[in-house]
């Protein structure tokens, strides 16, 4: 096993390879948080009054509620008032074409390989770029405005679709829900809006990047898709954060509304800053991701690759209200050194005939805890529902630990509900299997972890597939346990 | 109902303390951990679903003593044909002249935990160090006010040949009973028996029952424990049990809950040494507006143990089925293996199940696994023993004995199983 140990060592030594600062001019607010950081946020975005009132209710709900302490993750407690709420890339006018845009910005892009005019042309992705909370520019809007598609920023969404915004904020995810959902509610930096109109299948896959960009900047996202009647829509989020010795914190908020027969398929490729090997810095990832499956024979899928932050702490959810909704969730969550994520979903099953499916595959390595927290509750009137879910863990090392918290609440006789789940290591005679045949100890993990993986992974679009794989090959490549 | 009650409710009963002259010091500090702890209210994870607390504010008098029992035969409430010690609790109360002991006393000493804490060295070393103080508010709380218990102990290398059986009455024929009882049991080096602990209330008034024991199951050491919970009564019982295993002990226990209002079962099994075998089994079938809440930990603590857990249960009526099951493994504790099942069929409209199986590891070469259903019974197999001329009822019936007899597999006293199994096969003829 020295070779092996070895490889582990290597892998898990490896320096975070994302991790440079740009220097960007930004307006800052000042560090802390009180009525008149959420005036000045609102006021800076030239927001409407409707929605400063509706900020001003989260902040003073917030203020009455307590942070969660239930998730199994521990870190230090964190000082709200030393948190800058806002910072945004300063622009003179705002860009009409990428020519326009910040050079520095571009470069930061060029280096993440996510060049703007090449995904333009090669891949046809429109990308709403998010630079430090605030949208610099936006491609294929054009393309997607022939098919009636809202694809823009939040705050721009504000400004040109209020009666979209008005009706759907909160909806799904309602500013009082839970403490960061509050928080987020109260000081949201900005995010993406996208409106699918009935009938419309889009043609393309959308997708966010986000940055964490200035220092002690917390980032507050926030994210709302609405696909009407019959609609269809696949949109990725994917996080690159640069190395910073600060924690930082992320709350994001993450609304999907699905009207009758609409279906929205949600993948994200999370990689933020996880901490040095020694659990210094890294992000603290709390996030609030809920869909509401709302009319009849909707559908909802979320997928997920973790393998970044210090801390993650987020639970994508499906409330199947209409009957016939499917609600899915695949995820993989890998974590090394001294990372914690405390992940999972619930599935709300309130229709008739709804149905869930559950997939995760936990991965813990180092020092690292994995914890799989799920609910399945099945209401009164959910004739007929039914749920499978699948969690299995595997451990590498003898230091880490894999947790799953699996709650099944069932009201309603008709219900099937089935639940597994394993936790084991990868086998040595598998690794033997494969270094018989010639393929080496590095390339043996990276396969068996692939393919334990693969249900998930094949649930990516392509693009985010690879991208994936590849975190997952650089953060567990050998680590045999 | 709000933490202020639950509060409210602990200042109540430590106000109201009665006085005992056995083992006050370790009294005394289970009063202050019960203190600092306070009775769960619904927000207390661990009790979400089941409302003990609110139950004891609206039912109870807690300040209030036991009335005095004048039962004079149990023949009623025994297991027929078993051929056992008996011993006997009445109202919280060791009953002398209803208990017999059969074994020789070079087997086993079975004695009241009063008197065993009084000049008994193997009692008084073992006594409260396994219900921890930490843990439960009832199980401290009865650390605090136990009024009477059993003490048990099987000397080294000795098989015994008759089971104990403890059967714990509470008459509530004229007013309310709270009880709170325990059992210390410890067997020695090689040692080997079988209990079975019973439950009954008498009479129509409510009935509290606090109880807690301790297993304490050396090397190489074998318990057989079967626990039966079929009180017609109205009882509210929470029973805290905790068994501590060390190298090469081997544990079977099944738990039966057939009836009752409010039941509520922590098991707790500590694998503390290396090559321990656990089973435990456990079914409950409900109806009415029973409430059952099955808790189980089992926490290997050293490598190379087996642990299989498997609890299954029918949900009919009102009733709600509530089952969380953790297995906890160890830092160092390789190469553990562990499986637990729950399984569960809810027959009627309003029945309910919540099921938590919890895995924590922290050791990496181990299996382990969970698996939890729920769901109703299988159509296919329904039709095909229509089609073969079989009443609905009766198939049903057939179908739900299959499912329930299977947890029945690891007890080893005939007249025991025949007993349980006739048990199961009245309940589920007569209900579905």
């Amino acid at each position: 096993m020295s070779k092996s140990n070895q490889v582990l060592e290597e892998i898990t030594s490896k320096e975070y390879e994302h991790g440079w600062t740009v220097n960007l001019e930004t307006d800052e607010a000042p560090k802390g948080l009180n009525e008149d950081i959420v005036r000045f946020i609102s006021a800076k975005k030239n927001e409407p009054e409707w929605l400063l009132e509706w900020r001003l209710k989260a902040f003073r709900q917030w203020q009455k509620m307590v942070e969660p302490k239930w998730p199994n993750v521990t870190y230090p407690a964190i000082n709200y008032q030393d948190i800058i709420y806002y910072s945004a890339p300063k622009q003179k006018v705002k860009p009409n074409s990428l020519s326009e845009v910040d050079p520095e910005l571009i470069k930061t892009f060029e280096k993440l390989g996510i060049s703007l005019t090449e995904q333009k042309r090669l891949t046809g992705v429109a990308v709403d770029a998010v630079i430090d909370s605030i949208s610099v520019a936006t491609t294929f809007k054009e393309k997607l405005s022939e098919l009636g598609v809202i694809f823009c920023s939040f705050s721009e969404a504000v400004k040109e679709h209020p009666e979209l915004i008005k009706k759907y904020l909160g909806s799904v995810v309602p500013m009082n829900d839970n403490y960061f959902a509050a928080l987020n509610s109260a000081v949201f930096s900005d995010g993406s809006f996208c409106y699918i109109p009935k009938g419309v299948r889009c043609p393309m896959e959308l997708s966010t990047y986000f940055r964490i960009n200035a220092a002690n900047t917390g980032q507050f996202e926030r994210t709302l898709i609405v696909a009407d009647e019959g609609s269809y829509v696949s949109y990725l989020e994917g996080c690159t954060a640069p190395m910073r010795d600060e924690n930082q914190l992320h709350a994001a908020v993450v609304e999907l509304y699905t009207m009758k027969g609409a279906e929205i398929k949600y993948s994200t490729v999370q990689n933020w800053y996880p901490g040095d090997k020694n659990g210094k810095g890294g992000i603290y990832n709390f996030v609030t991701k809920r869909g509401l499956c709302a009319g009849d024979h909707s559908k909802i899928s979320w997928t997920q690759v973790e393998t970044g932050s210090a801390i993650t702490w987020k639970y994508p959810s499906c409330v199947l209200k209409g009957d016939y909704s499917v609600g899915e969730f695949y995820s993989v969550a890998v974590t090394n050194n001294y990372q914690q994520a405390d992940t999972g979903t619930k599935m709300i099953h309130i229709g008739k005939n709804t149905r869930s499916r559950i997939v995760s595959k936990g991965i813990s390595a180092g020092k690292s805890q994995n914890s799989y927290r799920g609910q399945v509750h099945v209401m009164k009137r959910a004739t007929n529902a039914r749920n499978h879910s699948q969690c299995d863990s595997l451990l590498m090392g003898d230091q880490c630990g894999a947790h799953t918290f699996p709650y099944i609440d069932v009201e309603n006789n008709s219900a099937r509900i089935e639940h597994e789940a394993t936790t084991s290591k990868i086998g040595e005679d598998q690794i033997f299997y494969c270094l018989q045949r010639g393929i080496d100890e590095e390339s043996a993990v990276a396969l068996i972890v692939n393919g334990y993986a693969k249900e998930v992974l094949n649930q990516l679009p392509m693009e985010f597939a690879v991208e994936a794989q590849k975190l997952l090959a650089l953060t567990l490549e050998g680590s045999v346990g | 109902m709000s933490t202020s009650i639950a509060r409210d409710l602990t200042t109540e009963i430590i106000e109201a303390q009665p006085t005992f002259n056995v083992g006050t010091e370790l009294r005394n500090e289970a009063w202050t951990q019960f203190k600092k702890l306070g009775l769960p209210g619904t927000k207390h994870e661990e009790y979400r679903f089941t409302p003990v607390t609110r139950h004891l504010e609206k039912k109870f008098n807690l300040s209030k003593s036991n009335p005095d029992s004048n039962l004079s035969s149990v023949a009623d409430y025994l297991i027929p044909d078993l051929d056992a010690n008996v011993v006997v609790l009445v109202n919280g109360r060791f009953n002398a002249l209803l208990s017999k002991v059969v074994s020789l006393e070079s087997e086993i000493t079975i004695t009241t935990l009063s008197e065993a804490l009084l000049n008994n060295t193997v009692a008084r070393a073992h006594f409260n160090k396994y219900v921890t103080n930490e843990s439960d508010a009832f199980a401290v709380w009865n650390s605090a006010a136990w009024q009477e218990g059993v003490f048990i102990h099987v000397p080294e290398n000795t098989s015994v040949n008759k089971p104990v059986f403890i059967l714990q009455l509470n008459d509530a024929s004229t007013e309310q009973v709270v009880t709170q009882t325990r059992i210390l049991g410890v067997l020695e080096k090689g040692a080997t028996v079988s209990v079975i602990e019973k439950s009954d209330s008498i009479g129509n008034e409510v009935v509290f029952h606090n109880f807690a024991e301790e297993w304490v199951i050396k090397e190489e050491a074998h318990l057989e424990y079967c626990k039966i919970q079929n009180d017609a009564g109205k009882i509210c019982q929470v029973s805290n049990s905790v068994i501590h295993q060390t190298t090469s002990s081997k544990l079977n226990t099944f738990t039966l809950t057939l009836n009752g209002q409010l039941i509520r079962n922590n098991l707790h099994i500590l694998i503390d040494g290396e090559n321990c075998e656990s089973h435990f089994y456990g079914l409950y079938l409900l109806n009415g507006n029973t409430l059952a809440d099955n808790h189980t930990v089992v926490d290997h603590k050293k490598p190379n143990s087996f642990s299989n857990e498997m609890y299954k249960g029918v949900m009919d009526g009102n009733s709600k089925g509530v089952f969380n099951g953790k297995i906890f493994v160890r830092p160092h504790a390789q190469k553990t293996n562990a499986f637990q099942s729950n399984r569960n069929i809810i027959i009627s409209d309003n029945a309910t199940v919540n099921t938590k199986p919890q895995l924590e590891i922290w050791a990496d070469d181990v299996k382990c696994s969970h698996g939890c259903t729920s769901g109703q019974l299988d159509e296919e197999a329904l039709f095909y023993l229509r089609s073969r001329g079989i009443s609905e009822t009766n198939a049903k019936a057939m179908l739900l004995y299959a499912f329930a007899a299977e947890v029945l597999q690891p007890i080893q006293n005939e007249t025991l199983k025949s007993y349980l199994d006739q048990l199961i096969a009245d309940r589920l003829q007569k209900n579905f």
